[in-house]
């Protein structure tokens, strides 16, 4: 079990493309994903889980990765968010 | 509904998207497909999930047709609200979770579809934020449609020649499926002219008209009806006449639209280079863009109070400070300037107490005065929406200097208690009132004394001025714009802030009829606030006449005793200095 907390730094927060970016960067690896924010868990390889966070800029959100792979995958989840998920 | 049948039926509703069309009306109500809990084998298991399979892989084809159908006409950003709802559809771990239930639960598919999909929409509706309320409501379409297909039902969508459709409200893909049929135009009984469906209309160039409250209960399929995008009103059995004349109208304003094309990117100013500054009054941050399409140079009026929308409570200062700097950003390197709330009187309270006459009673800045934690809250998230420095603040239904002064002082504790916090805002920000209570206009030199600008809110000060309530019918027709003591009052408030040294705007509906644009150029106005629909018609008319020959109208004007003689001098000297102006008659 690898555990990260990030912070959302892009300024629209995770709105849908992000959550996509998100959702489909943790299905390139096997180990599963749980995000945590606040007292709301979902899965991280779900798009409509993913919505439900309504994570805007500066929320931070714990991140926690299980599986064979959950260190490349923890890399590259946590690479995404410190590039904003691309967006800007 | 008990009526002569045949009559002449006028519903007042909210423009949404511009046009004009009359015919059949057809009335959809919407398949809100029958959930039942039923039981099922273990043996049974495997045909239902099959049947939720198919009902997916048919409801994806559906999407992706409206996805392919939106882009083409709307282009791929107006198509993109589609996307979200084919991944949902495509979201392996949701249907994943949906097909073990069914075989554990031993529940039908559509049980559990609704079941699952209903958790994560009551998170997303518990979020005190209109961008997830919207995302809800994404949710719920795919879930009706994956449903609606699970039961097997037929897509709804072929209409019988065109049609007006009337309907409760309408999804974004209700919108686009309808379009690709003769649809004459949209009314429905919800809504708001921010909501996805009225952008769609817009972007579709197809009428609409939102929130008629009482439309689906007063229309029938088959009647006809017309439909007036511009004023924001349907009419049931429409006589002959009013056919001809919405028709003139339609035509005038094809033609009079078809030369504003090119003045969007022009700058309001009059033949002999008097600068007005012309802007939008909006409520919501997805207005800006249309807003700006439509040519304005900023927005001159922010109503909070949408902040207020569908909440328990009033928003905290983060949530209000994101929604601000939102708009601060959207509007960049144009101004914004936010109205504090204007609770009370007709406007949403989350604390409403009963008054026996609300619009005399707590309200605007009273209210903000008595709640000081309340108002700083607000006051402190508009700062730290003001770094870029575009931001000003404007204060409702102020009646004494006092207040003002009061007001101000608590804007120096808010800037006081975010320094102590080391947070930025903008220290010069311009603090400003609105002028609608008669006695802030009889005494605005000494208002604007004390204020750095001053915004005339007609709607309220006309009715304050002459006792007039508009919304009773019994004395409606009194509600006079260009009652000669309505105009004399404007004056003094013009000239009062420019003696002052300071601009004074209108924000209120009279800064947006066609007919007061010259006299209130003529009375010097510094800048108008009007809805974005009718900007691109008031800036023609700017870029039309002479402020020299504009002060004489408005010189002639003061001379002249009633509503009626004013309006009709207006009406001749508009129509001959801009003849292409589509008057509403």
């Amino acid at each position: 079990m690898t555990e990260r907390t990030v912070t959302i730094v892009n300024r629209k927060g995770l709105h849908t493309r992000p959550a996509a970016t998100l959702v489909k960067t943790a299905a390139r690896f096997q180990s599963d994903l749980t995000i945590r924010k606040d007292n709301l868990e979902i899965n991280g390889k779900s798009i409509i889980g993913v919505m439900t966070l309504a994570a805007e800029q500066g929320s931070t959100l714990t991140l926690l990765f299980d599986g064979p792979d959950e260190e490349q995958a923890c890399q590259a989840m946590e690479d995404l968010f410190r590039r904003g998920f691309d967006e800007e | 509904m008990d009526r002569p049948a045949g009559q002449e039926i006028v519903l007042k509703g909210v423009a949404a998207a511009p046009g004009i069309s009359c015919g059949p009306a057809y009335l959809y109500s919407k398949l809100i497909p029958r959930i039942e809990e039923k039981s099922i084998t273990p043996e049974e298991v495997e045909s239902e999930i099959g049947r939720l399979r198919s009902a997916n892989a048919r409801s994806e084809k559906e999407l992706q047709k409206i996805h392919a159908f939106a882009e083409q006409k709307l282009g791929s950003q107006n198509a993109r609200i589609f996307e979200a709802q084919i991944m949902i559809l495509a979201d392996a771990i949701l249907m994943g979770a949906i097909e073990k239930r069914i075989a554990q639960e031993l529940k039908n598919a559509e049980f559990i579809v609704t079941d699952e999909i209903t958790k994560y929409k009551q998170v997303m509706l518990a979020a005190h934020d209109e961008y997830m309320h919207e995302r809800a409501r994404d949710v719920d379409d795919v879930m009706n449609r994956i449903i609606r297909n699970i039961q097997d039902q037929k897509l709804f969508s072929k209409l019988d020649g065109a049609s007006i459709i009337v309907s409760e409200s309408l999804a974004p893909s209700d919108t686009i499926i309808f379009s690709r049929n003769q649809v004459l135009g949209y009314a429905t009984d919800l809504g708001g002219v921010t909501s996805h469906a009225a952008i769609l209309a817009r972007s579709l160039k197809i009428p609409a008209v939102v929130g008629l409250r009482t439309s689906t209960k007063t229309v029938k399929t088959g009647d006809t009806i017309a439909i007036d995008g511009y004023a924001g009103l349907i009419v049931l059995n429409p006589t002959e006449e009013t056919v001809q004349t919405l028709e003139l109208k339609k035509q005038r304003f094809r033609e009079f639209e078809g030369g504003l094309v090119n003045i969007a990117g022009l700058t309001a100013e009059t033949v002999d280079h008097k600068h007005i500054e012309l802007s939008a009054n909006i409520d919501f941050d997805t207005e800006i863009e249309f807003a700006r399409a439509q040519g304005s140079a900023g927005i001159g009026l922010f109503r909070t109070e949408s902040q207020l929308i569908g909440k328990a409570s009033y928003p905290t200062e983060e949530e209000q400070y994101q929604a601000y700097s939102r708009v601060a950003d959207g509007v960049f390197p144009h101004s914004v300037i936010f109205r504090a709330f204007d609770v009370g009187g007709d406007k949403i309270s989350p604390d409403t107490e009963h008054e026996a006459n609300p619009f005399l009673g707590w309200r605007g800045i009273r209210v903000l005065l008595d709640r000081p934690r309340l108002f700083l809250d607000q006051l402190r998230s508009i700062l730290r929406a003001s770094t870029r420095k575009n931001v000003r603040i404007m204060f409702p239904m102020v009646s004494t200097v006092q207040e003002i002064r009061r007001a101000r002082e608590m804007v120096s504790l808010a800037k006081k208690e975010l320094d102590a916090r080391a947070l930025p805002y903008d220290p010069d920000i311009k603090i400003g009132i609105m002028v609608e209570v008669p006695a802030a206009a009889v005494l605005a030199e000494q208002m604007a004394a004390e204020a750095d600008f001053l915004s005339i809110g007609t709607n309220d000060l006309i009715q304050y001025l002459l006792a007039v309530d508009r919304d009773n019918a019994a004395v409606a027709p009194l509600y006079q714009q260009f009652n000669p003591a309505v105009l004399r009052t404007i004056r003094h408030i013009i000239d009062a802030g420019h003696k002052k040294g300071i601009w004074v705007g209108m924000c209120g509906e009279m800064a947006g009829d066609p007919l007061a644009t010259v006299l209130l150029i003529g009375l010097g106005i510094d800048e108008l606030s009007v809805i974005p629909s009718v900007l691109p018609e008031i800036k023609k008319i700017i870029l039309s006449i002479k402020y020299k020959e504009a002060k004489r109208v408005a010189d002639k004007v003061l001379t002249m005793s009633t509503d009626q003689e004013i309006r009709d001098h207006l009406s001749s000297i508009t129509r001959n200095k801009v003849p292409e102006i589509p008057f509403d008659e």
